[in-house]
């Protein structure tokens, strides 16, 4: 006699949202979505308007170490452009900077998560994020006339002792405004970003296993070592990433400071050589018809490079702030 | 048993006392003058040789004290402590050298007439007392007010939908504005030249060059909103909607004023990011030496271009100029900054 | 045995005070026995004289004296915010990390101030050690590295590692489960195993006190009860001062217990005394009120 019960069906709540919401969220959303747009545009113009450089150079355009346009006699123009010497010298200034900025920023970023008291580090943090306000064409007045004199000293001495090591030979002793000078003045640039991100990465550190570390009689340092930097390294590496993704894109304070010259040049304390932004600007000047698309393909080269390692760098910060909550 | 009245005082027994400190201090004293020795007995010479063996033989010094008291870790505790304390201050070294330097250079330029005329009728490799940066200041201006229209309701409108629609694509986005953050400066100039100036009718003008520059503002606006609004408690979202207000008139009555000093802190953070800006500018303004009061027509001038074209001169007059327009594009950002600091911190402080 | 007795006028003195050993409960009887001075060669435990403790303008602690001889258990029982984990964190001096943090009194192990001027933190804690809430073992080291982790923090040297780990998990109660994975990550414990791995750490550095921060609040009953166990072995070697919110849990470790109390004010601790007679006969009626769960 069992009469068989239907189970109950799940019953679907739903709202609709008034005229108004939907409005707003079709706003919104539509806006929220213009920065996609924005990004994509900006892509898909660098390309269209470098397409036949490309075209004409192929795989060369990356590789090729000339940057010409001749014009001969009859009026026929010849165009070799490659920014792989750029691409060279990009890599060189912006490992300079990592060298000596990403050290320096972790350093810092210890110093200010661990040894400094609550109020002078309030103080402190803001003149990082001070620096990161800086123009850039500040950095490069200072580093062309303060940084330059100096650092073309340690670059002596880097020459004299040093330059058994390939990189820091040169092939004349001219050390003025070289890819170490400039790569010293983007180490600066990029020292905000590393160290706040650092900075904001230690402060995610698990505070049980700090005290689990304090608790068993370890010193600041012992801590430190079996804590923080394995619960923060990879984060670190994020963030000297963004630092390289700023140290790649950087214009103006190279250009000030480096004697843009385009060519190879894999002597870092040699005056001479330059990265992809600085050339565009050395190039913009007096470029017309074909020269100006080499230079907007170019643009693009370092637009998909930036982005390519940006993306990179916010996964990893990402991962490593997610894994400490 | 005895009875003490004194009530009892709050100690911190772990702070270091004057006493304790005071061989730290002896020591490191005795580094220095050690180091002014050997650097006079010894052929090294100059500020690196000074700072390299004060370093060295303070660390050591210290670190030998520490494993006579303390033992090996307090030792290795010690070495990483003077590092890392040299280490922060090699990072705060060059930004006190940096405004120390454009404040004594950049005030030897200062004068009144700066502010009321153009380089129209003077040249850049005329004394400084010749012309001035009104151009470059009322340039500047224009594009950080046409920055802020283009970017402002763009990047906190992005923002509300990352934190208040969280629609499908919120990651998404979030991932798209993070790109566009670090997006070269460079590019974006480049970006509106190639898209705007060579296809539409609008050439190398003010707007175009607040066009390059509210690409670079937006993600700025947009995350320092979104943290913003994220500090926005819940409740109140709650409470609107439990009031039966439309998700709209929540945002639009309780969220965006209960965010609002943050919104203008953010707003204030994009203009600091975009006013020294030089790279976009090269390719959209055009550089006019002239004052021009309209944006949509024609060059325009602007400080950081004012003071590229003084370096790019190289004579003693033109960088003398740069020093001073750069004196006061960097006091234009630190007055930003401080705004943009004490408004945060009220913020923060109300909560 | 010294007991302190706290005066109403908040007034401290000792008195010598030797608990009849017929009037200690069935439970912690047989141990309190085993461990009467002289018996057993411990040390001189722990003393804690007048102590304060401040969160900047905030009085946490008020005026805490309290005695732990070597070899006993004592609880600290009492309702959330009345000050006793503040109170041990003040003993082992983890107390200071809080920024705004403040003190008054003394600390003695083996008769010595720990808060002395020149005293090194570091072998203060490598004495006192601790065990939280939370099991926190390092993610990033295998189980027997954890072990052994407090002597690579301290730098200290060991003649016999693999002996050490084993006589520590052992001590924990751990090593019959983790023997044949000692090289595997700490992260694919269970809570329970977690926590029980984090008192062998505790123990491998050799500590007279071993401080315990409500250590079974995040796990189960049935590892609850393995962590209870293991107090009770580890009482024979050492001297455990253990917080707890769980009543049954106190009667059940403990040779002593003090109950802490904050009427609004700083936490203050109202009265200690063998835990039979805390929870039979308690001298003050707040006592009484929480043991028989009239509040808290």
């Amino acid at each position: 006699m069992a009469e068989k019960v239907a189970p109950p069906s799940p019953r679907e709540i739903t709202t609709k949202p008034r005229v108004s919401d939907r409005v707003f969220r079709g706003t919104v959303t539509g806006v929220g979505m213009l920065s996609l747009l924005i990004l994509t545009l900006i892509g898909l113009f660098l390309a269209l308007r470098g397409f036949q450089t490309f075209k004409s150079e192929g795989f060369h355009f990356l590789t090729g170490y000339k940057w010409e346009s001749v014009t001969s006699d009859s009026g026929q123009v010849t165009n070799t452009f490659g920014v792989g010497a750029m691409l060279i010298g990009t890599i060189l200034i912006a490992s300079v900077a990592l060298v000596v900025g990403v050290p320096l920023s972790v350093l810092c970023a210890l110093f200010l998560s661990f040894y400094v008291p609550d109020r002078l580090k309030k103080l402190l943090v803001s003149v990082v994020d001070l620096m990161a306000a800086f123009p850039s064409i500040l950095y490069g007045l200072w580093g062309y006339f303060v940084l330059m004199p100096m650092a073309e000293y340690w670059a002596k001495l880097l020459y004299k002792y040093l330059r058994w090591i390939p990189i820091f030979d040169a092939p004349q002793p001219f050390f003025e405004r070289s890819p170490f000078i400039a790569g010293l003045v983007l180490a600066i640039m990029i020292i905000p970003i590393v160290t706040s991100v650092s900075r904001e990465i230690f402060a995610q550190t698990p505070l049980d296993r700090v005290q689990a570390a304090y608790a068993l009689g370890a010193t600041r340092w012992a801590m430190i070592k079996t804590v923080v930097l394995p619960f923060g390294s990879s984060g670190v590496v994020g963030g000297a990433m963004l630092g390289l993704g700023r140290a790649f894109g950087e214009t103006v304070a190279v250009f000030t400071v480096l004697n843009v010259v385009f060519k190879a040049n894999f002597h870092i304390l040699y005056g001479a050589g330059g990265n992809v932004a600085s050339m565009i600007i050395l190039k913009w000047g007096e470029a017309v018809g074909d020269e100006t698309k080499a230079l907007l393909a170019a643009g693009f080269v370092l637009f998909v490079l930036t982005l390519l390692i940006n993306l990179a760098a916010n996964s990893i910060v990402k991962r490593t702030l997610k894994s400490g909550k | 048993m005895t009875t003490t009245a004194t009530p009892v005082v709050p100690q911190k027994p772990w702070q270091a006392t004057p006493k304790e400190i005071a061989p730290t201090i002896l020591l490191l004293i005795v580094s220095l003058l050690a180091s002014v020795v050997i650097v006079a007995m010894t052929p090294m010479k100059g500020k690196l040789a000074y700072a390299f063996l004060f370093f060295v033989i303070g660390t050591t010094s210290l670190s030998i004290r520490k494993w006579r008291i303390r033992g090996r870790a307090a030792a290795a505790d010690a070495i990483v402590s003077s590092i890392a304390l040299t280490g922060a201050a090699l990072v705060f070294t060059p930004v006190i050298s940096i405004l120390a330097t454009t404040i004594s250079h950049g005030v030897k330029g200062l004068h009144w007439s700066l502010f009321t005329q153009s380089m129209f009728s003077a040249s850049y490799q005329d004394p400084i007392s010749a012309g001035g940066l009104l151009h470059a200041l009322v340039g500047t201006l224009y594009l950080i007010l046409i920055s802020i229209i283009l970017s402002v309701p763009m990047g906190i409108l992005t923002a509300l939908y990352l934190t208040e629609i969280k629609g499908p694509g919120a990651n998404f986005i979030q991932f798209i504005v993070q790109a566009m953050s670090g997006v070269p400066s460079v590019v974006a100039g480049l970006f509106i030249f190639a898209s705007i100036i060579v296809t539409t009718p609008i050439k190398a003008s003010g707007i175009a060059g607040a066009f390059a520059l509210s690409i670079l503002m937006i993600p700025t606006v947009t995350r320092t909103a979104q943290e913003v609004l994220l500090l926005v408690p819940n409740d109140l979202r709650e409470a609107g909607q439990a009031l039966g207000a439309t998700q709209w008139k929540t945002v639009a009555t309780i969220v965006v004023p209960a965010a609002r000093n943050g919104l203008i802190t953010a707003t204030i953070l994009g203009v600091a990011r975009i006013a020294g800006e030089t790279a976009p500018l090269l390719f959209t303004i055009g550089g006019s030496d002239k004052l021009n009061w309209n944006p949509f027509k024609d060059y325009q001038g602007a400080l950081p271009f004012y003071v590229w074209k003084g370096l790019m001169m190289g004579t003693p007059e033109s960088v003398q100029r740069a020093w001073t327009g750069i004196l006061i594009l960097l006091i234009l950002v630190l007055v930003l900054f401080v705004a943009a600091r004490t408004l945060g911190g009220r913020r923060m402080k109300s909560k | 045995m010294t007991l302190p007795i706290n005066n109403d006028d908040g007034d401290n003195m000792s008195v010598e005070a030797a608990p009849s050993k017929s009037s200690l409960g069935d439970v912690a009887s047989e141990r309190a026995k085993a461990k009467m001075p002289g018996n057993a060669p411990l040390g001189s435990g722990l003393e804690a004289r007048g102590i304060h403790a401040w969160f900047g303008k905030h009085h946490a602690l008020s005026d805490v004296s309290l005695d732990f001889a070597a070899g006993t258990v004592t609880a600290l029982i009492g309702p959330s915010g009345c000050g006793k984990s503040t109170f041990i964190r003040t003993l082992n001096r983890m107390h200071e990390f809080i920024p705004s943090a403040a003190m008054a009194g003394e600390v003695l192990l083996d008769g010595k101030d720990v808060y002395a001027k020149g005293t090194d933190v570091t072998k203060i804690r490598l004495q006192i050690g601790m065990v939280f809430q939370k099991p926190n073992p390092f993610p990033s080291m295998t189980i027997g590295e954890n072990v052994l982790s407090g002597l690579k923090l301290a730098q200290l040297k060991v003649s016999d590692r693999e002996n050490l780990m084993q006589e520590c998990l052992e001590r924990a109660g751990l090593w019959a489960e983790v023997k044949d994975r000692l090289g595997a990550h700490a992260g694919g414990l269970s809570g329970g195993q977690q926590q029980r791995l984090c008192i062998a750490r505790a123990l491998a550095v050799k500590p007279k006190v071993l401080l315990m921060d409500e250590p079974c609040s995040a796990l189960d009953p049935g590892s609850t009860l393995r962590i209870e166990d293991t107090i009770g072995q580890l009482a024979q070697t050492m001297t455990i001062i253990i917080v707890t919110h769980n009543m049954q849990q106190a009667a059940r470790v403990s040779d002593y217990t003090a109950f802490f109390l904050s009427d609004g004010g700083p936490g203050s601790m109202i009265e200690v005394g063998p835990t039979n007679e805390i929870f039979s006969r308690p001298r003050d009626q707040r006592t009484e009120n929480y043991v028989s769960g009239r509040f808290g």
